[in-house]
């Protein structure tokens, strides 16, 4: 349990006011100066020693990852993107960050953009966060007006921050197809290599960063990176806001240590599973992408990177989407199926044409109307999509079906002879088990 | 410059391969064939078809390998080389994979889609396809989209490779391509679904992998294994593209491109490609003679007889013009003919053309299309070369997307597909940068490769000799002539003239021009309407105000029933390009075949041998009886023509002597301007197809609809 002063995100809940002066009471732009005096070496290495992984979804460690921006400023100038395009079905960290607490983003983009060398910031949000876009725009002419950031701050390293707005495209939040749709293209991933801190915004080094790993970094500098790591376990440090949605009592967003217990976080801030702890079914432990864990195995797993990649699955964004036993599991992961179905940006053929034929058979599977082999059929689908692909974005289609047949396939089989029982025409009197 | 390399061990066997190949490449390098469809030499890379994958060894992923750099290739773990193999089941399976979720929304339509027989997709699908389909579901079905005359579309087939939006935004530099919607939805359309308006439009059926964008006018003709295929040379325009011709029987059914890199890379313009329809319409079938003020069938003996009656008069008074279409052969039998009979009066230019005095430089495209590519400032000077050579056309675009070559115009300020700085339309502007008084002078000066381009229309003006002079003079000042060296064995000459006919340079090299005391073909013109000539041969003259013509005793020698046709008292039917073997000599001097694809029609005859068979009636027989002792006669006489397949370039840069190009002289007032005024109807071929006509049109409804929405 994380004790009320370890918090980053003191105003998540917007009980607070989340404009400048009340932000720096609450601490933010407290000593951003000093970091800056110290150098983008003592930066990169305190958000390297405080053990931050990426905030966004694949966990990648942050300060490895700024640390890849060229050392020396060419003829091309370096950018920072910071990914507010959070759609992941089931986040909603960034938007109450955004919401409530914009001053540590804005000062978490001043000092990264500081460490990676680059005088120009773009957060990309999404299109459907106007509320958000209105709140960090306030704060960031405040943060203007103070002359924290802007030409000639008070901070001396020059800094101009832009606000896009996305136009709904979940692909966009894929790094490269956000730097395309940034720069007034179609929103369609570009292939790595070049990665972006070698080409990326317009063909210049850039480093893109999810908001959340963003506005850690002045905490994590003001506090030391040895108080971020002692935090959760070896190799999955810090804290992590967690956004909880599904068959809780209390379904809300919060800013946990990171390696929680599932079981911890749920009962301690969700008041717990609907119906209590025996009636959950299922828990997708890390955003609509990530394979879903059934409930026995929910009992002792710990929310971080390492234990949830044991359970072949992830933690994701954090998002955790809580499902009790009235939840027709095919029907849910058929609906995610329709969802990167729909999202898909058609670029490359095994994600275009895989997520549609996944989500169809899915969509039949859920009526029942469907034949045994196809499930094998539909497994070996999704390890088709799986892997290659451009981006992440067929993984991720593949992966809930994945989950699904791996622990519900019973309930598939079941569904399917279901069907079958009164309908004598339909091929096949009963199904076989997996078991027989 | 030591070229980068790096070893790969591709399917177990080494390979070094510099750093800039693609993986693809690479592997291909050692012998491995890898499938694709997105992937394209000359395109960019769009790696969204997955059909290439390969295995990196140790690497999690299957690796696309037309996006993998070798330069991005990392080390084995234990240092040694990076292994790939592109046979593994590991490959096979992957490829497997991505064919199924290619074919699963395409439709099963092979017996009647025109590709069969020649698609990548059927081909792949044999190697990486099942037998039988796992997907129950519907297929998806895509609304056809209107692209214009040329291009038949059935988007259904349609597997998203994105090659045709690609070339046409990339190539043919207009963006009226793209892919619309996302997922499975996605969709190639044209812009407002209006007609593609790009000269090149017909190359995006030759890189569909499969058979969603297919020849219009080729629709359920043939298929190809039913056509014979002759490898030849075009005649639309002056540069000589290389072409197949695919013919069944007597009908020449459609006309792809050969690659060449120095010529045509292995693109030809829509005309190349779709006037195949004009070589069956409007033709001279059988010899002609006016009778009573009509043209009436005749017999070979009886035109033959006729003619030759005419051209043994006065030698004075009877003259020969050479057109836009003539092989080298035919001309040089007609001139050897003419010369026997002592007449002066020839000419194979348009009427008030300078060119034909001086070196042979001076009405060559010295640069080479191939080395234009490296031009870093270009004067363009009364030419569109978007209509008059497409091709050549895409070698610019390329040298201003590669390297941001200026690019300047005196002429009309016509829509071209790169920026350029139009100067104005005088003549006085080359005169201004001549003496270094242009901003644009000193463009030239510091740039390392400049290069002017003439059209034909600059020099065929009253002012064409103080144009070619000016020109001269500028390439002079800016350094346009570098003579080979080691940093450059090929040499530069910056002097162009870009032609517009097929014919031109193989004349000029010739020297079908007057002779002593011979009248050009203005004189020529000028002459007849005042009756002083007795005869005029017309060896497929159509492109000139011939009304002068009208009272004079007129000989033509020609395939179709054009303008030249119309005012003939005799018609010696021809042979168009596909019915003959020929030699042609494109704007580079450099000296090509075409081949006989399919024989002439009814009676028509090869135009050397017509030319042959009249020196006889007129007593003159020429001394060959075949085509290769009049080619040995050819090449003997015109050394020129024995260089087959070789461009001069910029060999003889460092000798030249500029001041034999032109003659100094006024400069007339009227603005340069292109020979040409549109694409389409260039030539006889052209005006008699259908295809170019609808073309035209299309193009023309397309153009405008686009002004209107902007």
């Amino acid at each position: 349990m994380l004790a009320d002063k370890d918090r980053i995100f003191t105003n998540l809940y917007g009980d607070h006011d989340p404009g400048l002066d009340a932000a720096k009471k609450r601490g933010a732009w407290n000593g951003t100066k000093d970091f800056i005096d110290l150098g983008q070496d003592w930066i990169i290495d305190q958000i390297k020693a405080s053990g931050l992984r990426g905030r966004g979804g694949a966990g990648f460690p942050t300060g490895l990852k700024w640390s890849f921006m060229p050392k020396d400023v060419g003829e091309r100038p370096h950018y920072l993107v910071v990914n507010a395009d959070e759609s992941e079905p089931g986040t909603c960290k960034d938007r109450d960050m955004m919401r409530h607490d914009p001053h540590l983003l804005i000062e978490g983009c001043l000092v990264a953009s500081f460490a990676m060398r680059a005088h120009a910031c773009y957060i990309y949000i999404r299109g459907e966060y106007v509320d958000e876009r209105i709140a960090l725009e306030r704060a960031i002419k405040e943060a203007y007006d103070a002359k924290l950031i802007g030409k000639n701050n008070v901070h001396g390293w020059d800094f101009d921050l832009y606000v896009h707005h996305g136009a709904g495209a979940y692909i966009c939040g894929e790094e490269t197809a956000l730097l395309e749709s940034l720069e007034g293209k179609k929103g369609q991933p570009r292939m790595k290599p070049p990665f972006p801190a070698n080409a990326g915004l317009y063909g210049c080094p850039t480093t893109v960063n999810n908001v959340e790993s963003i506005a850690v970094g002045p905490t994590i500098l003001r506090r030391g990176a040895e108080w971020f790591a002692g935090i959760g376990r070896q190799g999955n440090t810090g804290t992590k806001v967690f956004c909880i949605s599904g068959h809780v009592n209390a379904p809300c967003n919060v800013e946990e240590a990171m390696s929680i217990p599932l079981r911890t976080l749920l009962e301690e801030h969700c008041g717990g599973v609907r119906g209590g702890w025996d009636n959950l079914k299922a828990v997708i432990p890390g955003g609509s992408s990530v394979p879903c864990i059934p409930a026995d195995a929910c009992e002792d797993v710990l929310m971080d990177f390492d234990a949830l990649k044991e359970l072949k699955s992830g933690l994701g964004t954090a998002a955790v989407i809580v499902m009790d036993k009235s939840t027709d599991m095919i029907r849910a992961i058929a609906r995610l199926s329709y969802f990167y179905k729909h999202e898909s940006c058609g670029q490359c053929t095994p994600c275009r044409e895989g997520a549609g034929w996944m989500w169809r058979v899915l969509d039949r599977m859920a009526r029942g109307e469907a034949e045994p082999h196809e499930i094998d059929l539909l497994l070996e689908v999704s390890h088709q999509v799986e892997g290659h692909t451009i981006c992440a974005l067929g993984d991720a289609a593949a992966w809930p079906v994945q989950g699904l047949i791996r622990h519900f396939r019973h309930e598939i089989e079941e569904r399917i002879t279901q069907y079958r029982t009164k309908r004598p025409h339909v091929g096949g009197a009963r199904v076989q088990t997996a078991a027989e | 410059m030591s070229e980068d390399l790096r070893k790969i061990i591709v399917d177990g066997e080494e390979v070094e391969a510099p750093a800039h190949y693609t993986l693809l490449q690479a592997c291909e390098l050692g012998g491995a064939e890898i499938p694709r469809f997105c992937y394209h030499e000359r395109l960019s890379i769009a790696g969204n078809c997955r059909m290439c994958l390969v295995e990196w060894v140790g690497a999690p992923k299957p690796v696309a390998s037309c996006a993998q750099s070798v330069r991005d290739l990392r080390p084995d773990r234990d240092g040694s080389p990076p292994k790939i193999n592109t046979r593994s089941e590991y490959v096979k399976k992957a490829r497997e994979g991505v064919m199924e979720f290619l074919l699963i929304n395409h439709p099963l339509d092979c017996p009647i889609c025109d590709q069969g027989g020649e698609c990548d997709l059927q081909d792949q699908a044999l190697f990486y396809g099942r037998s039988y389909t796992r997907f129950d579901e519907n297929k998806r079905a895509v609304e056809d989209k209107y692209m214009g005359a040329l291009v038949k579309t059935e988007m259904t087939r349609c597997i998203q490779c994105t090659r045709c939006v690609r070339f046409i935004s990339e190539i043919a530099g207009v963006e009226e391509l793209g892919l619309v919607n996302r997922g499975e939805d996605a969709a190639i359309t044209t812009f407002l679904e209006a007609s593609l308006t790009s000269e090149l439009s017909g190359n995006v059926i030759d890189l569909c992998p499969v058979g969603a964008l297919t020849s219009k006018p080729y629709a359920f003709n043939a298929r190809p294994w039913e056509l014979e295929s002759t490898e030849s040379i075009d005649v639309m325009d002056a540069l000589g593209s290389n072409i197949r011709v695919d013919a069944r029987g007597p009908e020449v059914l459609r006309i792809l491109p050969r690659v060449n890199e120095e010529i045509n890379e292995e693109w030809i313009s829509d005309k190349t490609r779709f006037v195949w329809d004009g070589l069956r319409r409007q033709r001279l079938d059988k010899p002609y003679i006016r009778r009573e003020g009509r043209l009436q069938p005749a017999s070979w003996g009886e035109a033959l007889e006729l003619a030759a009656d005419k051209l043994r008069g006065a030698p004075e008074r009877v003259a020969a013009l050479a057109g836009d279409l003539c092989d080298a052969e035919s001309m040089k039998a007609l001139m050897d003919l003419m010369r026997s009979l002592g007449v002066q009066n020839m000419d194979c230019r348009p009427p008030g053309s300078a060119l034909g005095e001086g070196p042979r430089e001076s009405w060559l495209f010295n640069t080479t299309l191939y080395g234009l590519e490296d031009a870093d400032a270009v004067l363009l000077v009364g030419t569109n070369p978007r209509i008059e050579a497409p091709v050549l056309n895409t070698r610019l675009r390329k040298a201003w997307l590669e390297h941001d070559a200026k690019i300047a115009v005196i002429g009309q300020p016509d829509e071209l597909t790169y920026p350029y700085a139009y100067l104005g339309g005088g003549a006085q502007i080359l005169a201004d940068i001549a003496s270094g008084a242009h901003a644009f002078a000193q463009m030239l000066k510091d740039a390392k490769r400049p290069a002017i381009i003439l059209g034909e229309g600059a020099v065929t003006r009253p002012d064409g000799a103080a144009v070619l002079k000016l020109a001269a003079d500028i390439a002079a000042m800016a350094g346009m002539m570098i003579a080979p060296s080691e940093d450059l064995p090929e040499g530069w000459n910056g002097f162009n003239l870009l032609h517009s006919a097929a014919a031109r340079v193989g004349g000029l090299d010739l020297g079908f021009l007057p002779g002593e005391g011979g009248m050009d073909a203005q004189s020529v013109l000028s002459a007849a309407a005042n009756g002083g000539l007795d005869a005029v041969y017309l060896l497929g003259v159509d492109e000139y105000e011939l009304d002068a013509l009208r009272d004079t005793f007129v000989i033509y020698q020609g395939h179709h029933g054009d303008r030249g046709a119309q005012i003939a008292d005799v018609i010696l039917p021809g042979a168009a390009y596909t019915e003959k073997d020929a030699i042609y000599v494109n704007t580079e001097g450099r000296v090509q075949s075409a081949r006989r694809a399919v024989a002439p029609k009814g009676q028509a005859r090869e135009d050397w041998a017509i030319i042959r068979a009249l020196s006889e009636r007129c007593g003159r027989t020429l001394p060959f009886d075949d085509l290769a002792a009049l080619r040995a006669k050819l090449m003997t006489e015109h050394p020129t023509f024995g260089a087959v397949d070789y461009a001069p370039g910029g060999a003889s840069a460092g000798a030249l002597d500029l001041s034999g190009f032109g003659a100094a002289g006024e400069l007339d007032g009227a603005a340069l301007q292109s020979r040409l005024t549109g694409f389409y109807f260039t030539n006889p071929i052209a005006r008699a197809s259908t295809t170019m006509a609808e073309a035209s049109a299309a193009s023309g409804a397309a153009s405008g609809a686009l002004a209107a929405a902007e």
